[in-house]
């Protein structure tokens, strides 16, 4: 059979020449099933909205008096809560993307057996979904720091930027974790350890200077200290400074980590349907 | 130029006995690795190859060497007994699966109707899920809204359209579902057995709507197993038969092929384990009988004798209401009549465990010759759902010894036979 002679050619093993393309045409089912998963989140529970102010308001309260007010560490001059809230804001986005997107493609298992499209729009549309919490986070963030009377600088321009690295980084994560997921299906026993465990090893409850400068770099292997730092730095102006090799150490990794997941899913999802 | 061609087409599934779902776990790699090594450590010097060494994992080839041309505008009917690959030869041309082996070309675009109602959400309003469901069988927005109010039209769910579809009858769930469907516009459209649900005249306006499609032009694969259906809407049909295709030709002669092919008679089919049974994790089916009035297995039947079907379903949810379904066929592929168990109002959850379902159909009351039973298994809450739906699993031939017929010496016309009460008085 001649090639050029058919539009698509399906054969084993061949990877998708139309698969930005395919994405770009289905860009619409995207947004329409983000649509989906925000309507059906503050639809189903009557308490959808006030779940995601309650939840990290309640984490930045026991942080704040767990780590401010009981162990004193250092709040780099800035009301301790605030402190707080800046890297709740992207450590819970993170970990609602992850929980979510390891999750969905079994969630819609269903569709994966019954349609065809391209299957890296479900965990993405899943992160979107987590985005919408975000905002509404960040809207308590504003009230926080009216009530402190906390004015940010110029610096708060960069926070898209910063957004942008952790939607990466919860992605990244993200594709991994639902490719296998799929594959190995008691690995969403190990997703909520990660979650949790990675709480405490990032830098949400305390500032990282306190981490001793020896030991940063290698703290900033874990990918939102990078995103974390970043976002204390855009939001609470120049009293937390940037560590910046640790910066990029971090950044770094999140590009490889997103680029391997890509690679990963890609090569594991034409499976997706017999296997699910 | 053709607008399909497909070439030497395999799909190989492997089958493991060990474990009961598809999937692996990763305890079980690791601990597989684990043992391995060990095994390793202890007798280095002996080959190991963890595929061969269990010996619990069977290949299994749902197609094999399936070569075809279609042309455009070809309305190709698939059809074959359950198991044959028809619906794994529907996800390989909609790219939901990929082949093992061999090639596939298309010119053009492939829209595919596997399931009816794909990615509805039951929380979500009838219109909500006209745009949803639209763009997951790959319609664009502004096409949607173009065919909006023609589709809620066919659909005829116009008071409920901003109801949650949870509130809807299965009914009016699946015409909404169809009716979505039934206004893409590929140039190809893959269809697999969705006309089995709904009421009759609603089955009706969907075939009008199909043959409207085929008659534009498109090129429809369809599966059913409605052989009116198909030799209605086809202008060609293949018979698939444990992976290869057998018969490629106009419908008539395919559908003569699988009736003849499902003539073997038995009087019982059983399945042994559950894992192996067909059904999910609601229901499965482990055997299906024919009994005559003398309690023991049958294969044919004295067309004056009651029949008694015994289906043996195994319930594994607790508080479900399962509704098994009985529905005979005689050998022309018309359906005599379908019957029910727990289908009334107020319907039952059963017990949980193995249960014995038995139906009793009277005496003179089929015609004769051969006919055949597919059983399926439902539930209606929250939708519509077949855990399972065996097709012809069972043929049980009717013999002629009287009755009804009496002594007439022609053909007795109709496709059942049952005994009136006549009077006849001087008045």
């Amino acid at each position: 059979m001649e090639d050029q002679d058919f539009k698509l050619i399906i054969r084993p093993g061949r990877s998708e020449f139309h698969y930005w393309h395919d994405m770009w045409r289905y860009r619409e089912l995207f947004w329409f099933l983000s649509w989906r998963d925000i309507l059906v989140r503050y639809k189903q529970t009557v308490i959808g909205i006030a779940w995601s102010v309650i939840r990290p308001f309640l984490t930045m309260v026991v942080f704040t008096i767990i780590f401010g007010k009981l162990a004193k560490f250092p709040s780099q001059e800035v009301p301790y809560p605030v402190m707080v809230f800046a890297a709740m804001l992207p450590w819970q986005f993170f970990a609602n993307s992850l929980t979510e997107s390891s999750a969905s493609l079994i969630n819609n298992a269903s569709m994966l057996t019954k349609v065809y499209f391209p299957r890296l729009i479900i965990p993405a549309s899943s992160v979107i979904v987590c985005l919408v919490d975000f905002f509404i986070s960040l809207a308590i963030l504003a009230i926080l720091m009216v009530w402190y009377s906390f004015t940010p600088d110029w610096k708060i321009m960069t926070l898209p930027l910063f957004l942008g690295l952790a939607c990466l980084a919860a992605f990244g994560f993200g594709l991994w974790f639902a490719a296998l997921n799929v594959k190995y299906r008691d690995f969403r026993y190990v997703v909520p350890f990660i979650v949790q465990f990675g709480l405490y090893v990032s830098p949400v409850g305390f500032a990282s200077n306190v981490v001793p400068e020896k030991w940063r770099l290698l703290y900033s292997l874990n990918p939102m200290v990078g995103v974390i730092d970043g976002f204390r730095w855009a939001i609470l102006g120049g009293r937390s400074e940037l560590y910046w090799p640790g910066f990029l150490l971090s950044s770094g990794l999140t590009f490889l980590v997103f680029t391997q997941g890509v690679r990963y899913f890609r090569r594991t999802e034409r499976a997706f349907a017999d296997i699910i | 130029m053709p607008i399909i061609k497909v070439e030497n087409l395999s799909k190989k599934y492997i089958l493991s006995h060990q474990q009961r779902e598809a999937y692996t776990a990763l305890r079980d790699v690791i601990a597989n690795k684990f043992k391995a090594a060990g095994r390793k450590v202890l007798h280095p010097f002996t080959l190991h190859n963890s595929q061969f060494t269990n010996g619990s994992h069977e290949e299994f080839w749902a197609l094999k060497d399936v070569s075809f041309e279609i042309e455009q505008g070809d309305r190709v009917g698939i059809i074959g007994r359950n198991g044959a690959g028809k619906s794994t030869l529907l996800k390989i041309l909609s790219r939901i699966t990929e082949p093992t082996s061999g090639i596939v070309g298309i010119n053009g675009r492939v829209a595919s109707l596997l399931e009816v109602g794909t990615g509805f959400h039951p929380e979500l309003t009838g219109r909500e899920n006209i745009f949803l469901n639209g763009a997951i069988l790959g319609m664009s927005k502004a096409e949607i809204k173009r065919k909006f109010d023609e589709i809620v039209a066919f659909a005829e769910v116009e008071k409920f359209l901003d109801t949650p579809v949870k509130h809807y009858s299965s009914g009016m769930y699946v015409r909404l579902a169809f009716a979505v469907a039934a206004h893409l516009e590929p140039e190809i459209l893959v269809v697999d057995e969705v006309l089995a649900v709904g009421d009759a005249q609603f089955q009706k306006k969907c075939l009008g709507k199909m043959e409207n499609v085929g008659n534009e032009g498109h090129t429809i694969f369809f599966v059913s197993h409605n052989m009116e259906a198909i030799s209605r809407l086809c202008t060609r049909a293949f018979l698939l038969n444990a992976g290869k295709l057998l018969i490629d030709g106009v419908p008539s002669d395919a559908i003569r092929g699988y009736l003849a092919s499902s003539r073997k008679r038995a009087g019982q089919v059983v399945w042994a384990e559950t894992h192996s049974a067909p059904g999910d994790d609601v229901a499965k089916l482990r055997a299906v009988r024919f009994i005559g009035d003398d309690d023991s297995v049958i294969t044919t039947l004295d067309i004056q004798r009651p029949l008694k079907v015994s289906i043996n379903v195994e319930n594994l949810k607790p508080g479900t209401k399962l509704v098994p379904h009985l529905q005979f066929s005689n050998d022309n592929g018309v359906i005599l009549f379908t019957t029910a168990f727990n289908n009334d109002a107020n319907s039952k959850e059963l017990p949980v465990g193995l249960l014995e379902i038995t139906c009793t159909i009277p005496g003179n009351f089929f015609a004769e010759g051969d006919i055949s039973l597919t059983v399926s298994v439902n539930t209606y809450a929250p939708v519509l759902k077949a855990h399972l739906c065996e097709y012809d699993v069972l043929t049980l031939s009717v013999e002629q010894t009287g009755g009804v017929k009496g002594i007439f010496p022609f053909d007795w016309p109709g496709v059942v036979r049952p005994e009136f009460t006549w009077e006849c008085q001087t008045s």
